[in-house]
């Protein structure tokens, strides 16, 4: 598997306190990737360097064969963002929120038309285009805030914390997508608090203080510790 | 209770931002007021165009020019260069005495002068015809007396009680009273609508509180910070600009508690109808500091508005504070004069307090 | 013994969103119960009907026999709330936090130390700290001692579990335990499935329905239908093709597995293999396994 994500022994200082201390793992192409750890870990950090918004103090990171030292601008057009937070614009219809997040990426008036009908096509929401987002369920806005962080045909998709609260039926046609996305080549990178959700991930990583301290597939880190869930698995790492 | 005020306290002294508004801004607005916005008039530049020239002319002129506001520009020969003159932009006003001024003046008890302004900049032109109205009526007072002069004359009452014309005389009243509406009702109505904001609004409704309770632990701080605020901006005003108090420094002091517990009651009504600091913030400032800084008469006088408006600025709380405040400190007048104004502003006191009470929802509906 | 908290044939919207739709349950006092559903269900509306926040539209509302209407200035002097986001005072220390919520309960924190000395006992080391400068779980705890400090009988926690992690999380499923022991009445509401093991009862609530209240264990063991776990080399074709599959009835993923329901009774699960294998899956894994709260919700959603 060809690696997108490299990270090379990754130290982030703010001051004297180290955020993230030495990181290093790779993570390949078209792979879900979940990002895990408790409150203060230091995940929020390392995502921030990953998506070109804040500079590693020491250590070699490349995202989608850009450096995040100089290349910052190249990376953020090759990766797309969605959070539990950050969401579509309330007050505008669904193809008006496609159409601005498309221009942002530089795409073509026909290309977002083209990229619009199909994303929505694949959630069944064709018909519904033209609905301001504030009539709509918190459900399906987490599935088009995906599809519109998708809408540029990113190389990686960093979603932090994108399922809380919705659902058991909508929570698993979110993830459905996810692996859709994957299907198609492109990573997602996931951070999340619930280890259900971590399940779902092909390899993950547990963060503490700063440090890496698992990398593996969630069948083999439940092997190793000797686990029933993934939520075990983290108590013992975590406490 | 206490718990409450105290409470309310740490909020206000944590907040960097409240604590600058609260203190910083009215030590500015004085400051500002006082020394950078003077509406003073000094040595404007001036014509006098004298087809009289005798003592009587020339006394007014001398009179005029040794004020200090005024000071001699060009010399007019003859009318036809008035537009000119103008034009040029070189004088703010031209002073025309008529012919056989003095005789007159003996003969009919009656003699012209025209007052020719730049209106250009109307405030201004205002004030200088105001000015030179009020020398030439000096002037008239202190040689003729019972004799009357044909010159149109003010008696503005600023005028009569401000013979200094300090500009700063006219304005202490308006800013202490902008101040006051403001802070209180600004700072008590972004504070319960951050309660609101932050979910803590929840936990209070469910605590055995009252809603009495509530409102008067988020006022009584206030109460007390802006009082702060009044005696400091009175200080500021007496030690920096000689605003003298002529009379009772109680009934201003307490006249300004009032004024405080209605503008805080104010305050909290908006609260009940505001839902994020946000909206608390934008009702204050539009509700409140527009119509307060344009129809109370602190910038353009109440009589020269429209018949509706005049009726308007009747229900604004400032319009009758600063009537208050101009009688204690400017008049020296006491009690028996404002009673009615005092009456009027204690009644919209209880009108703010009754409706907020009735307004506070003890529930989330 | 009479129900802590009763609540009959309760209605609520607002405007045409109807919010609460015919709600009936009781909680015994001591009782742990939990409601367990997804965001918008009707949870919060439901306690804020029962913390005297809001009137019902229809239908009556009584915690300790006291009417939420009528009452309410008595059932609020022994209720414990902690709204959905912890309201705590962010600018003001952990320690000015307690002593003011004692204070409008007039009581202090010194006089109800014991009950919350557990709890708050992990936080007195940052007393001095500022609430907002704490971490998720610390707040939590905070919160949940500010709720506690008045000894209330009932106590209504929305959502305390969401934003924390999970070290957290367990901590405070564990405080809840040892609260209930004293005796305290505790409803809690949870969007996740997995902490309804955590509780005595349970309900399931979605679009302000109820779909089943009852123990956890019980809640399973009303799944009626063989359930399977399946495998595969690729999880997003084996969704695929399962969906295919004539004799499926349900496919939802769990996990690396897809859990599947068939039609009619399977003994075993060889035809779902033979079925994968036509359609060249690798790998393939197929058993028989327990369903979990989060199968019966979906089952009980459709």
């Amino acid at each position: 598997m060809q690696p997108i994500i490299e990270v090379e022994n990754l130290v982030k200082k703010f001051g004297p306190f180290v955020a993230n201390d030495h990181l290093t793992f790779n993570v390949g192409q078209g792979e879900i990737f979940g990002f895990l750890g408790a409150n203060g870990a230091g995940k929020t950090t390392t995502m921030r360097i990953l998506c070109g918004l804040s500079s590693p103090t020491s250590g070699k990171v490349k995202v989608a064969g850009y450096d995040v030292y100089t290349q910052t601008e190249n990376i953020k057009r090759n990766i797309g963002y969605m959070s539990q937070k950050f969401s579509l614009y309330d007050d505008l219809s669904i193809a008006e929120n496609f159409q601005f997040y498309g221009g942002i990426y530089g795409l073509s008036v026909s290309k977002i038309k083209e990229r619009t009908e199909e994303l929505l096509g694949r959630l069944g929401f064709s018909g519904e285009k033209n609905r301001i987002l504030k009539d709509i369920p918190l459900g399906w806005k987490q599935k088009l805030a995906f599809s519109v962080a998708v809408i540029h045909h990113p190389s990686i998709v960093f979603l932090d914390e994108p399922t809380g609260g919705v659902d058991p039926i909508t929570r698993r046609q979110f993830w459905e997508m996810i692996y859709e996305t994957a299907n198609e080549g492109i990573t997602v990178f996931v951070t999340t608090h619930y280890m259900d959700e971590a399940e779902y991930c092909q390899r993950v990583s547990i963060m503490a203080d700063g440090k890496i301290v698992a990398l593996d597939t969630p069948g083999n880190l439940k092997d190793t510790y000797k686990a029933a869930t993934m939520e075990d698995v983290f108590l013992m790492i975590a406490r | 209770m206490k718990g409450f005020i105290i409470k309310e306290f740490y909020h206000i002294f944590r907040d960097l931002r409240s604590m600058l508004i609260l203190f910083g801004m009215p030590v500015v607005q004085v400051l500002l007021f006082g020394f950078a916005i003077s509406n003073e008039v000094k040595n404007a530049p001036i014509a006098i165009l004298d087809h009289s020239n005798d003592y009587v002319t020339r006394q007014i002129s001398s009179k005029l020019l040794s004020s200090g506001f005024f000071i001699a520009s060009d010399a007019v020969v003859d009318e036809s260069h008035i537009p000119e003159i103008f034009r040029k932009g070189k004088v703010k006003e031209i002073i025309v005495f008529e012919s056989n001024f003095a005789r007159n003046l003996e003969k009919d008890h009656e003699a012209h002068i025209q007052l020719l302004a730049d209106a250009s900049d109307p405030n201004t032109a205002n004030l200088i015809v105001n000015y030179t109205n009020a020398i030439i009526n000096n002037y008239q007072q202190e040689y003729f007396a019972g004799l009357s002069l044909p010159v149109e004359i003010t008696t503005e009452t600023q005028m009569l009680y401000n013979p200094g014309l300090k500009s700063v005389f006219m304005f202490v009243p308006g800013i202490i009273t902008i101040l006051l509406m403001l802070i209180s009702a600004m700072m008590t109505s972004i504070s319960i609508a951050r309660e609101k904001e932050m979910g803590t609004m929840e936990v209070l409704l469910v605590s055995p509180l009252r809603p009495m309770q509530i409102i008067a632990g988020k006022v009584l701080p206030y109460v007390i910070l802006s009082f702060i605020n009044a005696v400091t901006i009175l200080m500021m005003s007496y030690f920096i600009f000689g605003m003298p108090v002529k009379g009772s420094l109680l009934l201003l002091l307490a006249e300004s508690i009032l004024f405080i517990v209605m503008a805080l009651s104010l305050g909290i009504f908006i609260s009940t109808v505001s839902n994020s600091q946000q909206m608390a913030m934008m009702l204050s400032m539009f509700a409140l500091m527009l119509p307060t800084i344009l129809l109370s008469g602190f910038i353009f006088p109440i009589e020269n508005m429209p018949m509706a408006l005049q009726i308007l600025s009747n229900i604004m709380p400032p319009r009758w504070f600063i009537i208050i405040i101009k009688a204690i400190m400017l008049k020296g007048l006491g009690l028996q004069y404002i009673w009615k104004e005092t009456l009027i502003i204690a009644g919209m006191t209880l009108f703010f307090i009754g409706l907020s009470v009735k307004k506070f929802k003890i529930r989330l509906e | 013994m009479s129900p802590s908290v009763k609540v009959e044939h309760l209605f609520k919207s607002f405007g045409n969103t109807v919010a609460l739709d015919d709600i009936t349950f009781e909680v015994q006092p001591g009782e742990l119960f939990g409601f367990i559903g997804p965001d918008g269900s009707g949870k919060t509306t439901l306690f804020r009907i029962l913390t005297t926040l809001l009137i019902p539209g229809s239908g009556s509302a009584e915690i300790e026999g006291l009417d939420v209407v009528k009452d309410f200035r008595k059932i609020r002097d022994f209720l414990g709330y902690m709204p959905g986001r912890f309201s705590l005072y962010q600018d003001l220390t952990v320690e000015e936090n307690l002593k003011f919520f004692a204070g409008i309960f007039k009581t202090t924190p010194e006089a109800n130390y014991e009950l919350v000395k557990e709890i708050y006992s992990q936080i007195e080391p940052f007393k001095n700290r500022r609430a907002g400068k704490l971490s998720g779980g610390m707040k939590q705890k905070l919160a949940l001692s500010c709720a506690l400090i008045h000894k209330p009988k009932v106590l209504i926690l929305d959502e305390p579990t969401t934003g924390v992690d999970a070290v957290s999380r367990r901590e405070f499923w564990e405080m809840l335990a040892r609260l209930k022991k004293i005796g305290i009445t505790i409803l809690v509401s949870t969007p996740y499935m997995d902490e309804a093991s955590r509780c005595d009862r349970v309900a399931l609530i979605q679009g302000g329905k109820l779909l089943s209240i009852d123990a956890p264990g019980k809640v399973i063991l009303g799944f009626d239908q063989p359930l399977w776990a399946v495998k595969t080399d690729n999880i997003y074709n084996l969704l695929t093709d399962l969906r295919r599959f004539e004799a499926t009835r349900t496919v939802f993923l769990f996990g690396q597995y897809a859990h599947v329901t068939m039609k009619g009774k399977l003994v075993s699960g060889d035809p779902i293999t033979q079925y994968l294998e036509s359609k060249g899956h690798k790998q393939i894994e197929v058993h028989k396994t327990e369903p979990t709260i989060e199968d019966c919700f979906m089952e009980l959603m459709k």
